[in-house]
């Protein structure tokens, strides 16, 4: 609070200050409008609109809630082929294929729903009938593809002489040299149960629990837990291996680091330091662990670790060996004497006062920091995961990578949510339950 | 206490032994602690270990090789520092920046999110439970996620590591800023209550005054955890000095120059903010206190 003078004009302070009061109140947000206007041009934002793929979006949402059947023939041997997403584990067998296919011979009349229907002749011939649209035809003249499309092509189309495709609400035709292929969208994640490789696929769970054994060898149940657990495309197993390594090093991380800052906490607390000197350059080595930050020491132990999360683990540990030396050597400067003093009176040798003086009024601070900082690093195991090539990180990025894969995404993200939420659950629980009278302030 | 002289003996007798019985118990169950403790750390290492391109003994000898390296190249190229230095300082600056206004939307939105799910200012109090839980989905995900997604949409750059540091930066920053409101004296809210004000003009001048040093200094330290992330995001292509360090390390040997020039400019700059923001964090608490 600034102080009046007692003998000066109050008036003319309260106006001064009142007048300040004003010009802060508006100078804060101009400061704060003027930068936001800079960043809006030096981020370039007026250039999002030009950058952004809306397709991208179109095709990361619908690809989210439902999955791909790829249908093909070949343009050589007019071999048909079906596929869930392309992947050899969701390949139909000879013979079968989806509902909405009707095959005879090599040709097939694809329907697509919605009036959207696709048939494939002879000679390498494709039409596909639309509704509001004339009757579009492709095919394979002397190496070209060749259509009757109108010239310029609507913008659903991509044409060339070697390549065409036809995107519409209901699915995609690519007509190429070597194929024409169908992707057809259908609501749900057909395969994340079973693959169709496996004979529980389409089973209800009834069926499965009641119903007659679908597999000589094995038991129903047996059976369907072993083809779910090693399902080739969702790879359940791999993945909750990968949410328990992330975990993992966070947990080895988080715990390594407080056991190694502990005692060197002693050394840089005022009231324990033995020695000026050796508490200012324990000081500056956690200032110094700090200050390079978690990349940089991800980057460097990688070289030494390679990938995988050992060095996960320990980007974490040692970044955090830095931040626990901090805050336990302030907790110890706050540390009551009088406990101690107590102890040293009744004959306590040094490391017997730390002990039973020391540790007991310490513990519920440090403990709690330590589980905060172990909820916190489930976060930053997941982020250095994806840098460092270990645990469900990885697993993200490489799903994002391919570019198509988006309902392993969203399973994954939504798998590394449920992680984070239980960790934060937990470590509240426990910390609540350890440390009575915790004020729950991180 | 008539009683408790006539058997004292006996009675200091059972005493001890229940004290004695009690602290045996007490330690059991730490020694117990501390053993799963102990074994989970060291069955965790040897997974980890094990799940590991490189073990941790072949490792461990070879954690000083590439910064020996890298220091001895910078060294070596000594007179190119100051040139490197200055070329990545716009990438450095374009980090700073993301931090900075990831910071200030995080924190707008954190500061509308605790008033509006904090019992007592609510604007809606029966919304208090999904606000809470907006925020606790916000906090829960990891930057590198909607950064990641947003990359593909919106290509590379620093928006996508904006936005996504914003959001996690508002549901951190709700959750801390409703428990200070928790706090806030509700006089002032009800004197602007009775003269008419709305409820953004009760927040305004009845909450904000008294929660805005605790806002302000929750907001200075997220500033600092946000250049580290904003620098992490960058790695995997939102742009700034992050980015120029992932070029600079697929350049390898012979350009660790560059990795060193940018080693030192994120060093300095952590050390600089960091510094700064506990300097004025604590005279933001002071002037609190008096």
């Amino acid at each position: 609070m600034t102080m009046l003078s007692t003998d000066g004009d109050l008036r003319d302070q309260t106006v001064k200050i009142f007048g300040r009061k004003k010009f802060v109140a508006l100078a804060v947000p101009a400061v704060i409008f003027v930068y936001l206007v800079y960043i809006f041009i030096s981020f370039n934002f007026a250039g999002l609109v030009e950058r952004a793929r809306m397709d991208n979006a179109r095709a990361l949402v619908a690809d989210s809630y439902s999955y791909k059947t790829h249908v093909s023939r070949d343009n050589r041997s007019g071999d048909l082929a079906f596929a869930i997403e392309g992947a050899r584990a969701g390949t139909y067998a000879d013979g079968t294929y989806p509902d909405w296919v009707t095959v005879e011979g090599s040709n097939m009349v694809v329907d697509l729903g919605d009036g959207h229907v696709v048939t494939y002749l002879d000679d390498n011939l494709v039409t596909y009938d639309m509704p509001d649209f004339p009757t579009i035809t492709l095919q394979l003249i002397d190496d070209v593809v060749v259509t009757n499309l109108p010239d310029p092509a609507p913008d659903w189309v991509n044409a060339s002489d070697t390549r065409v495709a036809i995107t519409t609400e209901a699915g995609r035709l690519t007509y190429t040299r070597s194929k024409a292929e169908i992707f057809r969208y259908s609501f749900g994640w057909e395969m994340f149960w079973f693959t169709l490789a496996s004979p529980y696929h389409d089973v209800g769970f009834f069926q499965l629990l009641a119903g007659p054994q679908l597999d000589a060898n094995r038991s129903n149940i047996v059976g369907a837990w072993q083809d779910f657990w090693n399902n080739g495309l969702w790879r359940h197993s791999d993945v909750a291996w990968a949410l328990w390594e992330t975990v993992l090093m966070a947990f080895l991380g988080t715990f390594g680091a407080a056991i190694i800052a502990l005692p060197l906490a002693f050394l840089a607390a005022k009231n324990f330091a033995p020695v000026v000197a050796l508490r200012f350059a324990v000081r500056r080595v956690f200032d110094f662990v700090r200050g390079v930050d978690g990349l940089i020491w991800t980057i460097i132990l990688s070289r030494a670790f390679g990938p995988g999360p050992l060095t996960g683990a320990l980007a974490i540990l040692v970044t955090d060996t830095g931040s626990f030396g901090k805050s336990f050597s302030e907790a110890l400067e706050n540390v009551d004497e009088k406990q101690i003093e107590g102890l040293e009176s009744t004959g306590a040798r040094p490391v017997q006062r730390y002990r039973f003086g020391v540790i007991p009024q310490v513990t519920p601070v440090l403990l709690s920091q330590i589980l905060y900082y172990f909820e916190s690093n489930t976060r930053s195991a997941t982020i250095i995961g994806a840098i460092t090539g270990g645990g469900i990180g990885l697993f993200l990025t490489q799903a994002i990578q391919t570019q198509n894969d988006w309902e392993k995404v969203t399973y994954y993200i939504v798998l590394i949510l449920i992680m984070v939420m239980v960790m934060d659950t937990i470590s509240g629980w426990l910390r609540r339950k350890l440390i009575k009278g915790d004020d729950g302030g991180h | 206490m008539a009683d408790l002289s006539a058997s004292g003996s006996m009675n200091t007798q059972t005493t001890r032994d229940n004290y004695m019985a009690m602290t045996r118990r007490k330690r059991a169950y730490g020694g117990i602690l501390l053993a799963i403790f102990v074994l989970l750390m060291v069955t965790g290492f040897q997974t980890v270990d094990a799940r590991s391109a490189g073990g941790f003994w072949s490792g461990i000898s070879q954690v000083f090789d590439f910064p020996a390296g890298v220091v001895r190249e910078a060294w070596e190229k000594i007179d190119r520092m100051p040139a490197n230095l200055v070329n990545f300082f716009p990438a450095l600056l374009e980090t700073i920046n993301i931090a900075a206004v990831s910071t200030l939307v995080g924190a707008f939105l954190g500061l509308v999110l605790s008033l509006l799910s904090t019992r007592g200012l609510a604007k809606w109090p029966r919304m208090i439970p999904v606000f809470r839980r907006i925020m606790d989905i916000m906090r829960a995900f990891p930057e590198i996620v909607i950064a990641l997604v947003l990359i593909f949409i919106l290509g590379g750059g620093p928006i996508p590591a904006m936005i996504a540091i914003a959001i996690h930066t508002a549901g951190a920053l709700g959750k801390l800023f409703s428990e200070v409101a928790e706090n806030a004296d509700l006089k002032p809210v009800e004197g602007l209550a009775s003269v008419g004000a709305n409820w953004s003009q009760r927040m305004l001048l009845g909450v904000i005054p008294q929660v805005a040093p605790n806002y302000l200094s929750y907001t200075l330290m997220r500033f600092e955890i946000n250049i580290r992330a904003s620098a992490i995001l960058g790695f995997v292509g939102a742009g700034g000095i992050g980015y120029e360090l992932r070029n600079a390390m697929t350049f390898g040997t012979g350009r660790f120059d560059l990795a060193a020039a940018i080693f030192v400019l994120l060093f300095l700059t952590i050390v600089f903010f960091d510094q700064l923001s506990s300097h004025y964090r604590n005279k933001l608490v002071k002037g609190n206190q008096v």
